[in-house]
């Protein structure tokens, strides 16, 4: 689905994605782990296509496209996914509008008919089931003056919405109590099936207790330095990333 | 599927949409302003006496007067005696039934998605449509009569409704009231009058169409709203001209009465054409609009979507004379490429416990200059007075500017005023996190921009809001990217 080869970027002059390797297939759950700085959330603005990073070398191909050659708008058509760490408000638009709109542009880009009204709040109500988000909070103004928590399940629940192919969530469960992570975890788990795929990106492995991920792999000074299974997240845990930065440079 | 849907799609690609020009046999007096040319248009209208003496004494105060300098505006020198006073489709005479209306004046209606067709019309407005400076038809106009209402053209009312004008004519907007308002009363050549009588809540939306076709024109034209005790009335103005390289004058002058519990609404969806890129072109949109809230515990509500003319001087008022009397003021006035908007209210607190509100956004975009200007006054007498004001503006790009301009004058002690004001950008933070959902850039700054401005939409009748809509995100193409 996803093939990132010799992935470089950088913003201005100062180089953070130093060549990122990285294979994701269907079905599959993958959690990328590292340390403050070391280019997680960079890895994941780029995939979206988000413009103040530079791709200055290697290629990313999503499934079968130049993904680097897709504007941002039809990167998320194609299926491509980014929950963001920090939600924008947009005064005045509900999350209704907001995703009907969404929804919409999506499905003409596929030569699909809009959707109408009556399916489209069936689907709405359906899904904020699933996620368990509050209805009364989609009528509201978008993330306005939501609490982390709620712009957080509110993400989860575009994602839903949505139905991407490919959904990156990027440092999800930052700023949520335990109890919203296990919301946004077990909505994320719900969402997954063998067609769709994954990309977590954490900083703690708490995360990963609800979200298993088939892979972890640890960005540490923009390269992937170690990748295995859910285990070495354990490990992460237990003794830091210290010994990986050691093992990186020698 | 949803309105915002179809909005979203119609504006891809579309600019000034309104620009055509109707090719019509026109009559149309040479350029040129002096007594001869009120005299000329006065009798054209087959006017009496009395009505050539105001527009005369009109004139000679013109004459003595100069044109406002206070504005944020820079306004190039207007030769008025380049201007055409009076321009008129000619028609086989007084049209009797909408079926006389000439055809191509109805397709041009109809390409401005204005049916002179009762049938065909959304049955809840009824459409004065007046181009250049005469009006053409009026809709619904036995059906209103059946309860009283009078709605047709100021002409028709000179004539048929002498006493009602005679009262009221000039009476809230003073002959003198400014440079504009006195070339208007000199000049005027036609415009709406709408009278509901005591106790009558007008069953439909009300709504006058100006149309400028012909080249070097003005139009001037003025409207009259009288409501009685106890009577309501929704009126809707809409404006569109066509594309051309000169900028063409609009100085019209629309008075409203609210007397004891009457309520009148008053919606404007002003799309004059508004120059090309470059600022060439456009009209020069000079209009006084003023009511008063005559009798106690009424209420007149403005509300405008401000998107047309190259430059707009335009501050819809209320005088609050009645005791617990209302005004309300709700704009959207969006400016691009080279448009320069100086727009906002007055607020006059005459009467005890009045209350005001006004909420004013502003949206600059390209070269534009936005400028919001209002006062409120609160007089010696008018105890416990009340204002809230909210003054927000909206930048899109570097290069455009947003001015504020609230003026208080109180002179009571009980009088509660409060301003609000905010400036904000459209961050690319919000246009990426609308790309990341699918939605294209464009599409983002229509639906960020409808958001902000949605507290003044939701005002709008629902057509008229739909069509606002579309309007916003037109006006603001290619303004973002």
């Amino acid at each position: 689905m996803l093939k990132i080869n010799n992935l470089h970027a950088r913003i201005g002059e100062k180089e953070i994605l130093k060549g990122i390797n990285l294979e994701v297939k269907a079905g599959e759950v993958h959690a990328i782990m590292g340390p403050n700085g070391s280019g997680k959330s960079t890895l994941a603005s780029v995939l979206a296509g988000r413009e103040d990073y530079e791709v200055s070398a290697g290629s990313v191909e999503f499934l079968g496209k130049d993904l680097l050659e897709l504007s941002p708008e039809n990167r998320a058509r194609e299926g491509l996914f980014l929950a963001f760490q920090y939600p924008v408000e947009i005064p005045g638009v509900t999350t209704i509008n907001f995703l009907k709109t969404a929804v919409n542009e999506i499905r003409k880009y596929r030569g699909e008919a809009a959707m109408d009204a009556v399916s489209f709040l069936k689907m709405m109500r359906e899904k904020s089931q699933l996620v368990e988000i509050d209805q009364a909070l989609l009528s509201r103004s978008l993330n306005e003056g939501f609490s982390g928590g709620e712009k957080k399940r509110n993400e989860v629940f575009q994602m839903a919405m949505l139905e991407p192919k490919l959904a990156i969530l990027d440092e999800t469960d930052s700023g949520l109590d335990i109890d919203a992570l296990r919301i946004v975890a077990s909505g994320v788990n719900k969402l997954k099936s063998p067609q769709n795929a994954t990309i977590v990106v954490t900083h703690y492995q708490r995360l990963l207790d609800y979200i298993v991920p088939d892979f972890v792999h640890v960005l540490w000074n923009g390269r992937i330095v170690k990748s295995g299974t859910k285990e070495l997240a354990l490990e992460l845990e237990e003794k830091g990333y210290d010994w990986i930065k050691a093992e990186a440079i020698s | 599927m949803s309105k915002e849907t179809e909005i979203l799609e119609e504006i891809t690609g579309s600019e000034y949409k309104y620009g055509f020009t109707t090719d019509i046999e026109t009559e149309t007096l040479a350029a040129g302003l002096s007594e001869e040319t009120v005299k000329f248009i006065s009798a054209k209208k087959n006017e009496p006496a009395w009505m050539l003496e105001w527009r005369l004494a009109a004139f000679a105060l013109w004459k003595t007067m100069t044109p406002p300098q206070w504005q944020n505006l820079s306004i190039p020198e207007i030769n008025f005696q380049d201007i055409i006073y009076y321009a008129a489709p000619k028609q086989k005479k007084v049209v009797n039934s909408l079926d006389d209306i000439d055809p191509e004046l109805r397709r041009t209606f109809e390409k401005l998605g204005i049916s002179l067709t009762e049938q065909k019309l959304l049955s809840g407005v009824a459409v004065d449509a007046v181009i250049d400076s005469v009006s053409i038809a009026t809709t619904f106009k036995s059906k209103l009569a059946e309860l009283g209402v009078i709605f047709c053209s100021m002409s028709e009312a000179i004539e048929n409704h002498p006493e009602l004008i005679r009262k009221y004519l000039g009476s809230v907007v003073p002959v003198k009231d400014n440079y504009y308002s006195a070339l208007n009363s000199a000049v005027f050549s036609d415009g709406s009058f709408c009278f509901i009588p005591k106790g009558v809540r007008c069953p439909m939306e009300l709504s006058t169409y100006f149309r400028i076709n012909t080249a070097n024109t003005g139009q001037f034209e003025r409207t009259l709203i009288v409501c009685e005790d106890d009577a309501y009335v929704s009126y809707l103005e809409g404006c569109t001209a066509p594309t051309r390289d000169e900028n063409q004058l609009h100085a019209a002058v629309v008075e409203l009465v609210a007397m004891e519990n009457a309520h009148i609404k008053y919606s404007t969806v002003q799309n004059w054409y508004p120059g090309n890129k470059e600022g060439k072109g456009g009209i020069y949109n000079f209009v006084t609009k003023r009511g008063i809230c005559m009798g106690d515990k009424s209420r007149i509500s403005w509300t405008q979507v401000e998107t047309g003319s190259a430059i707009t001087w335009k501050y819809p008022s209320v005088i609050l004379k009645g005791n617990g009397s209302v005004g309300e003021f709700y704009s959207v006035a969006v400016t691009n490429n080279f448009q320069q908007a100086d727009t906002g209210t007055k607020m006059i607190h005459i009467g005890k416990d009045t209350r005001s509100r006004i909420v004013s956004k502003g949206i600059s975009a390209g070269k534009s200059q936005n400028s919001y200007r209002g006062l409120v006054q609160v007089m010696k007498r008018a105890d416990n007075a009340r204002n809230f004001s909210q003054c927000d503006s909206l930048l899109l790009g570097n290069l455009c500017g947003a001015h504020t301009f609230p003026y208080l004058e109180v002179e009571n002690p009980s009088a509660q005023v409060e301003h609000e004001a905010t400036t904000s950008k459209i961050g690319e933070d919000q246009i990426f996190y609308c790309n990341q959902r699918g939605i294209s850039t464009e599409d983002a700054v229509a639906l960020i921009v409808n958001g902000y401005a949605k507290e003044v939409l939701n005002q709008l009748p629902m057509e008229f809001a739909v069509e606002a809509q579309k309007l916003l995100a037109i006006s603001l193409e290619g303004s973002v990217g």
